[in-house]
């Protein structure tokens, strides 16, 4: 069958998540053509879980936080066997936005100067302060809940006010106090009041897969919008084999696959690339031509590597009654007592503590099971009526500074559906991450002792997994260290950019979706602030 | 037997198995997973955890010498045990299955206290707690660095 071609388009996004959204947003008062291909489809909010019955099972069926396991004909295979953390994405439009747990904490301004502040790693070659209004401007679009005041980060402005602290909030809050550590309400992706069309947090609690209230802000129903109106143009079920190159080295556009896998060719004069820090980099190395021959934008040998995971140990304890359970957002609390580098510790670097509410009547009995701490036979019911609803957890958000042997390779065997080869995961923790777990873990087993509770438990094998895929086309003014410019651009291929984690330079101890679409607004600004010599 | 329905006699010994994992309690007034409109359920919901089904109940089998179906209770429970210890992966995929099911059972959510709904569109309430509690924290100095 022949490709089919497109007319051309001045400005091509690859992915429609997080980045790719607000980046699209951003160019469309250029009154450029721009065209984002994603291969996922439009969200129903109709059919999430939490409007049926089975809204907990589906958490590990078709709306599985891991591809592998969620094996939608949207998504494409990853092999993680070679990592002691499995990866987590969504193929859809909104990307990771519609399945992430909507905590919304920035980078600290000691995460971009890490080599200055702490003799470790790389600086960013941009620094928080350029960052700030952008962060301003997301919190924003996203639409925000918080509260100001906070003495662990920056000043920032919410929005809207906090989630409520519930039962199982002043649970942790009178532990910290009484172990005399920091602790504030997280900011949250989550409207708590009606916002720009979107209805208020009802506290339907299961807000990673979907939320069915349009409470949660996935770019779906922010950026896009926003976007569509102002003239982009979204094509769903697109997925990009290749970003192929003319005789000037220049990108020239995509080659996808529609959902019939027919061939297209969709020209551009940019590309954007901001398919998260797994997808670009398998796009680029499987865009290897003569004149490419290590994948393209891969002059440094960088592409792929340094990825960056999160390590996020979780530590569970059962107290004497009720608390929220999943009756609420996951989300409570955060504490940033670890979070800066201390001289005194053995690691240097630091984490921050994520206080979770619980979990529902289904992922309680699973869980507790796969602990070994629920029985089978006479003792399951008195078992399991000790812990359902009883639930702490404090997970520990670990940073996990960059190392070149952690990385994505392009895998032999495995592709996807159409045929392109799939990434594989090498990674491994390091040992100054090991001690920072550790810490981490021993400090959680104290607040949850503090809290009241009992029969604590940290699994150390199953970490938990949140999808922050990081560091794989790093940021830098170096081309011979670096992928992208200190603005996106790539080193090699001056019409190519990219937007998604893959250009944080360090991960901080946080959830990054804040700071990837703040750096994808900046990078939007900078482009436009060169319109006329984009190329030079 | 075809790949992806279950023999009658590995829904027997499902059942069974099942029934040892959850039996019915009268002190809790809940029926056993190995109900009938339970157990349906479980069948109906296995899904792409079939293969690793299919390999618990040949290992349990395999175990107990035999059909559970007609075992006595002891012999049953210790070959779940053995299954169990033996299959550790297995035994986590096969609970999951039948957990994910037997606590959305209506009956036995009401035996919770708790409503047999799904979460939209009526949602929960949320108090909200005592903000006081934050007093101590907002005197603190600022805690993060600045960075050049």
């Amino acid at each position: 069958m022949a490709m089919v071609t497109h007319d051309i388009v001045d400005v091509l996004i690859v992915g429609s998540g997080a980045s790719g959204a607000a980046v699209a947003w951003s160019l469309a008062d250029t009154k450029m053509k721009i065209l984002c291909l994603e291969q996922g489809d439009w969200m129903k909010p109709s059919e999430y879980p939490s409007t049926g019955r089975d809204w907990e099972a589906r958490r590990y069926s078709d709306f599985a936080i891991f591809p592998n396991r969620r094996g939608r004909d949207t998504d494409y295979p990853v092999n993680d066997d070679a990592s002691p953390m499995k990866i987590a994405c969504f193929n859809g439009v909104g990307g990771g936005t519609v399945m992430f747990t909507a905590h919304w904490p920035r980078m600290h301004p000691s995460d971009f100067k890490v080599r200055s502040l702490d003799g470790v790693a790389d600086d960013w070659p941009i620094s928080y302060n350029t960052l700030v209004p952008f962060f301003e401007e997301n919190d924003r679009m996203m639409g925000i809940s918080g509260l100001e005041g906070d003495p662990g980060v920056p000043p920032r402005h919410p929005p809207m006010p906090p989630l409520p602290l519930g039962k199982t909030g002043t649970r942790y809050a009178k532990a910290m106090n009484k172990l005399g550590w920091h602790w504030w309400p997280s900011d949250a992706a989550i409207a708590t009041t009606d916002y720009e069309g979107r209805a208020k947090c009802i506290n339907l609690g299961h807000c990673t897969p979907g939320c069915a209230q349009g409470a949660k802000a996935s770019t779906d129903i922010t950026y896009w919008p926003a976007a569509i109106r102002a003239g982009v143009a979204l094509r769903t079920r697109c997925r990009v084999r290749e970003i192929p190159t003319n005789e000037h080295g220049m990108a020239s556009g995509a080659v996808y696959y529609d959902a019939d896998g027919v061939e297209h060719f969709q020209p551009a004069e940019v590309v954007i690339m901001a398919a998260n820090g797994i997808g670009t980099p398998r796009l680029l190395l499987n865009s290897k031509s003569d004149r490419f021959p290590n994948g393209l934008a891969n002059s440094s040998g960088l592409v792929g590597k340094n990825l960056m995971l999160h390590p996020w140990p979780m530590i569970q304890g059962y107290v004497d009654e009720e608390v929220d359970g999943d009756r609420a957002p996951m989300l409570s609390l955060w504490s940033k007592e670890f979070y800066e580098t201390d001289p005194g510790r053995d690691f240097v670097r630091g984490y921050t503590l994520q206080f979770s509410r619980g979990t529902g009547v289904v992922n309680e009995a699973i869980a507790s099971a796969g602990f070994g701490k629920l029985p089978w036979g006479k003792d399951h019911h008195r078992a399991y009526r000790e812990r359902v609803f009883r639930r702490l957890q404090i997970g520990v958000a670990c940073d996990d500074l960059p190392e070149e042997h952690n990385r994505i390779v392009l895998d032999p065997v495995l592709k996807d559906s159409n045929g392109i080869p799939a990434a594989k995961i090498e990674y491994s923790m390091s040992e100054n991450t090991r001690r920072m777990m550790e810490h981490g873990i021993a400090r959680c087993e104290e607040i949850l002792r503090a809290a009241g509770a009992k029969d604590i438990h940290c699994s150390r094998t199953a970490l938990n997994s949140p999808g922050h895929l990081l560091g794989t086309t790093r940021m830098g003014t170096d081309p011979r260290r670096s992928v992208v410019n200190e603005w996106g651009r790539s080193h090699d291929v001056k019409n190519l950019f990219i937007v998604d984690g893959g250009v944080f330079v360090t991960g901080g101890g946080v959830n990054p979706t804040s700071t990837i679409q703040a750096v994808a607004l900046y990078i939007a600004d900078q482009m436009k602030q060169r319109l006329a010599n984009l190329f030079d | 037997m075809t790949d992806n329905i279950l023999t009658q006699s590995e829904m027997e010994d499902f059942r069974s198995i099942a029934g040892a994992m959850i039996p019915g309690s009268v002190e809790f007034r809940v029926p056993g997973a190995d109900d009938p409109a339970i157990f349906a359920d479980i069948v109906r919901s296995i899904g792409r955890d079939f293969s690793d089904v299919r390999a618990s109940l040949a290992a349990i089998a395999a175990i107990a010498g035999g059909t559970l179906a007609g075992m006595d209770e002891a012999r049953r429970e210790a070959a779940a045990e053995t299954f169990r210890a033996r299959h550790p992966g297995l035994a986590t995929t096969l609970g999951r299955v039948v957990l994910q099911c037997y606590y959305r059972d209506d009956r036995v959510v009401r035996s919770l206290g708790l409503e047999p709904r799904p979460p939209f569109p009526k949602g929960h309430t949320l108090e909200q707690g005592d903000w006081s509690l934050l007093d101590p924290v907002r005197t603190r100095p600022k805690m993060w660095r600045e960075a050049p």
